[in-house]
């Protein structure tokens, strides 16, 4: 055995120039995918914690209906005492689950006394929803909001309305909003901070103490429209939606149908068909970095076979077993994927270290300054370079078998 | 015990509509330790024997026994192993691996063989470098010897699994008149110590003035067979 691997590499070494060139091009594949995955994988799971730590959590629960008719605010689809007994023992049984947080909104109207335009908003509890979605205090751009971040009379107002509108943190400004029964009903609030708009729903919202928005939406008992529900970690959100969906899921209403509706963020937030999308790029280039690995392999193994023919005629005639020239030719082409993944993955590992640095900063929709620091997935490194390295074996797989096949007299005469 | 029985041996090529009958029914039998030579105008049959005997193809018909063992009916792996064990092999082009130096290239039978270890390995290559006059060349590749060192090389490489036969299928055409007889003075010096069988063809009549047994072919059949060793002594 240890002969065949001799003679492999050193018929690998005889070609320098060609093996180089191969394995060159199988380590530009190799980068390729590992990079662009490795990227890939630091933006989606950036982005997706920017849109569930800031916003949206990874799970919400609403009276059913509520989602679809979700742009229009409706306010009589909320969830009175009795639900929210319901539901918030439900997510105090589950293990997984970090924290939540009730809210109500509303749609309502924002003036600054000379002008004014439409709202939405977010009522709710601070403690609960800097537990529940902990970015938010960091999307503060203006004013200092604190540990408390809102207190009763004050409003947190999103960097696009307070720049329209001409406020800053300290001004006084009104809110108007039309109940459930059809009644206006107005309420003054102090800015405590303007609030950095970020990308997906709700990025563009209010926030004011949910007293408030009872008081204003005039509502006498516990009502809220809304759970954003915080995990301890992202990946037992299936587990949890199912968990949940059976605590709560047998709940039906007068007309027999479920009374709540459960989202992941997946089903909340568009950005999850992006990831979806990238997703399908990673697998695209996969795919080519097969396709370079096949042909370029392949192409070398013939060559290989062809220029040694009457090589492998004499050693079949000395005696080399069919199998053993088989298994020259398989190694030689095996060594060629690992030589291109090896240099691959220790390129991708030199690039991702410079990355380290120097992190890659961009700007997405109005956030800007994201900072990218992608790692490698060891698991990543070791699918790719064992797919190279299959595919290698299978490139060689037809030409090496060729070669094993040959009949030792009509090779020597090949010249 | 003879070491190889022919009985009948015809061997016939078809090329599409054309048949070529290369031999035509040879019998004959070759003792151990004996120095043979084929010898006969070009297209006579010599290298066909000679594949035959080798186990490198197949006859038409008749029976060819070497070393006890009925050679047409091995595959392909078992003819590549009996070939490994049995027979060694000198060509007119030398084919040695040009990526493996004069050693391994020595050495090689007996790692695809695979039968002794590393030492033993070790000691028979240097004998038989020793033996061909190789041994300063040992770390050289094939690309930076000459021919007749080439052949010797190859001869040796032929002789490392002690194989009780040697095919040589014009070993010295390649050769200038000095280094032919040297190659072939070599073989004949190994026969005796070794007790191999050497059987070669050859174009040459001064070569083949060396053979104890020369078998002349004409036309796909054995038309003379001379012993020299009866009238030399
Ligand atoms: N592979 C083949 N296919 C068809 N015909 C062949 C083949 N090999 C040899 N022959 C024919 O068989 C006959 C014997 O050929 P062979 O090569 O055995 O002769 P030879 O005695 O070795 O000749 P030379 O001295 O020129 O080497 C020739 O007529 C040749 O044309
Ligand atoms: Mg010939």
């Amino acid at each position: 055995m240890s002969n065949i691997v001799k003679i492999a590499l050193r018929n690998l070494l005889r070609y320098k120039r060609r093996t180089l060139l191969t394995s060159l091009l199988i380590m530009i594949g190799v980068v390729a995918v590992l990079l662009f995955s490795s990227i890939t994988g630091a933006f989606k799971s950036l982005m997706i914690g920017q849109i569930t730590d800031s916003m949206l959590g990874h799970l919400q629960v609403h009276k059913r209906g509520y989602v679809a008719s979700i742009d229009n605010l409706p306010l009589h689809m909320n969830l009175g005492p009795q639900d929210m007994e319901t539901i918030e023992e439900a997510l105090d049984s589950l293990e997984e689950v970090e924290a939540y947080s009730a809210r109500i909104k509303f749609g309502g109207m924002f003036s600054n006394f000379e002008e004014t335009t439409n709202v939405r908003l977010n009522g709710v509890n601070p403690a609960q929803e800097i537990l529940a979605a902990p970015l938010l205090p960091k999307r503060v751009l203006q004013g200092d909001t604190g540990d408390t971040l809102l207190s009763p009379g004050d409003i947190l107002v999103p960097e696009l309305l307070a720049k329209g509108m001409d406020v800053k943190p300290g001004d006084t400004v009104v809110i108007v909003a039309t109940n459930q029964d059809g009644s206006v009903n107005a309420k003054t609030f102090t800015v405590r901070g303007v609030l950095e708009g970020i990308t997906g729903p709700g990025g563009r919202d209010g926030y004011i103490h949910i007293k408030d928005a009872q008081e204003i939406l005039r509502i006498q008992k516990q009502e809220v429209n809304e759970y954003a529900v915080r995990l301890k970690s992202a990946g037992a959100l299936e587990k949890v939606e199912a968990a949940l969906a059976k605590a709560i899921g047998g709940e039906l209403n007068k007309q027999g149908a479920p009374k709540y509706e459960i989202h992941t963020w997946e089903k909340l937030s568009p950005f999850y068909n992006i990831a979806r999308m990238i997703d399908v790029m990673t697998l695209f280039i996969k795919l080519m970095l097969i396709a370079i690995v096949l042909v370029s392999v392949m192409n070398v193994m013939i060559m290989a076979v062809f220029e040694r023919v009457k090589e492998i005629g004499t050693i079949a005639a000395i005696g080399t077993r069919p199998g053993q020239i088989l298994s020259l030719f398989l190694f030689e082409g095996i060594s060629l994927g690992i030589l291109g993944s090896a240099m691959g993955t220790l390129i991708s590992l030199a690039a991702i270290l410079t990355l380290k640095i120097h992190p890659i900063s961009y700007d997405f929709g109005r956030q800007k300054g994201l900072l990218l620091s992608p790692a490698l997935d060891p698991a990543e490194i070791i699918v790719v370079s064992l797919l190279v390295i299959l595919i290698s074996v299978l490139a060689s797989l037809q030409p090496a078998y060729r070669a094993s096949r040959m009949e030792p007299v009509t090779a020597m005469r090949h010249i | 015990m003879s070491l190889i029985v022919s009985r009948d041996l015809a061997k016939t090529y078809r090329t599409g509509e054309v048949e070529v009958k290369a031999l035509k029914g040879l019998s004959f039998k070759i003792e151990p330790a004996t120095f043979v030579s084929f010898v006969g105008p070009s297209g006579s049959g010599k290298t066909t024997l000679l594949n035959l005997v080798g186990c490198l193809d197949k006859p038409t018909s008749g029976q060819l026994s070497v070393s006890g063992t009925e050679v047409a009916s091995l595959g392909r792996a078992d003819g590549a192993t009996f070939r490994g064990r049995n027979i060694g092999f000198v060509f007119q082009d030398f084919n040695l691996i040009p990526v493996l130096t004069v050693a391994e290239n020595v050495e090689y039978p007996l790692l695809m063989v695979g039968r002794c270890d590393a030492r033993e390995r070790r000691d028979r290559v240097d004998s038989l470098l020793d033996a061909v006059g190789m041994v300063d060349q040992r770390k050289k590749l094939p690309g930076q010897i000459s021919g007749g060192q080439k052949q010797r090389v190859a001869v040796a490489r032929a002789l490392i699994g002690a194989p009780k036969l040697v095919l040589a299928d014009e070993p010295t055409a390649n050769l200038d008149h000095d280094t032919a007889f040297m190659v072939i003075d070599l073989m004949k010096s190994l026969k005796e110590k070794r007790k191999t069988t050497f059987l070669f063809s050859t174009h040459d009549p001064k070569i083949v003035g060396e053979a104890e047994i020369v078998y002349t072919l004409e036309d796909g059949l054995i038309t003379d067979r001379e012993d020299r060793r009866a009238s030399h002594v």
